[in-house]
């Protein structure tokens, strides 16, 4: 189900002032977070962002199209390598 | 016979069904442009007199996206998720379903006709 509109987008408040911060003073620096579930506001356009998926970070930098999604969508969680024997699939 | 939007309508269907022929108009949309039109939505599409076509294609092409355009709009949409590389478009690219449905059975719509598999046992001993 989609959320409430009343609410407003949910932006983890740390990573926003985080962010919010690196724009003041204009550094660029990559931000580790494990926000997954935190939508991407506008004001996170050009920065490069790592996000947790379990395991690792992946850096993720973050372009227009992408506001309005959630960070976690960027950010695999599962790795299929394909079934044992199956050559023909073996890309990335 | 009615050409609108470059789609040929049945000419033996009443108006309402008639223009749903037409990719990107279902029942809903249809009744309101006979409507806005002024055309009755019974009438046949045959009956349908040359100033009538005229003003229910000119609502058409004023209020709604439709064939080509609508295509273009749905293909584009599904281009920008593939190219940020969200978790949707990932889907789009492998041809999986994008909701989180199960995949172990069915989602045949998305999958395509079964794959047979050799050495796939049926059932557990």
């Amino acid at each position: 189900m989609a959320r409430s509109l009343k609410k407003g987008p949910f932006v983890d408040p740390k990573l926003e002032r985080k962010v919010l911060l690196m724009n003041e003073s204009g550094k660029k620096r990559s931000i580790k977070t494990w926000a997954r579930r935190s939508m991407i506001s506008p004001d996170f356009v050009g920065h490069t962002i790592t996000v947790h998926n379990g395991k690792k970070f992946i850096p993720v930098f973050i372009s227009e199209n992408m506001v309005g999604h959630k960070l976690g969508e960027f950010a695999p969680t599962r790795n299929f390598r394909g079934h044992a024997g199956n050559r023909k699939d073996k890309r990335k | 016979m009615a050409r609108i939007a470059g789609q040929d309508l049945p000419k033996n269907k009443r108006g309402v069904i008639g223009l749903t022929y037409i990719f990107g108009i279902g029942k809903t949309s249809a009744a309101q442009i006979l409507e806005k039109a002024g055309v009755d939505q019974d009438k046949k599409v045959k009956d349908w007199s040359d100033p009538e076509i005229v003003k229910i294609r000119q609502v058409i092409g004023d209020e709604y996206k439709v064939e080509g355009a609508l295509r273009s709009e749905i293909q584009l949409n599904i281009k920008r998720l593939m190219d940020i590389g969200c978790y949707r478009g990932l889907r789009h690219r492998k041809g999986l379903p994008l909701r989180g449905q199960r995949t172990r059975t069915n989602a045949r719509t998305r999958k395509g006709r079964k794959k047979t598999v050799a050495g796939k046992k049926k059932a557990p001993k």
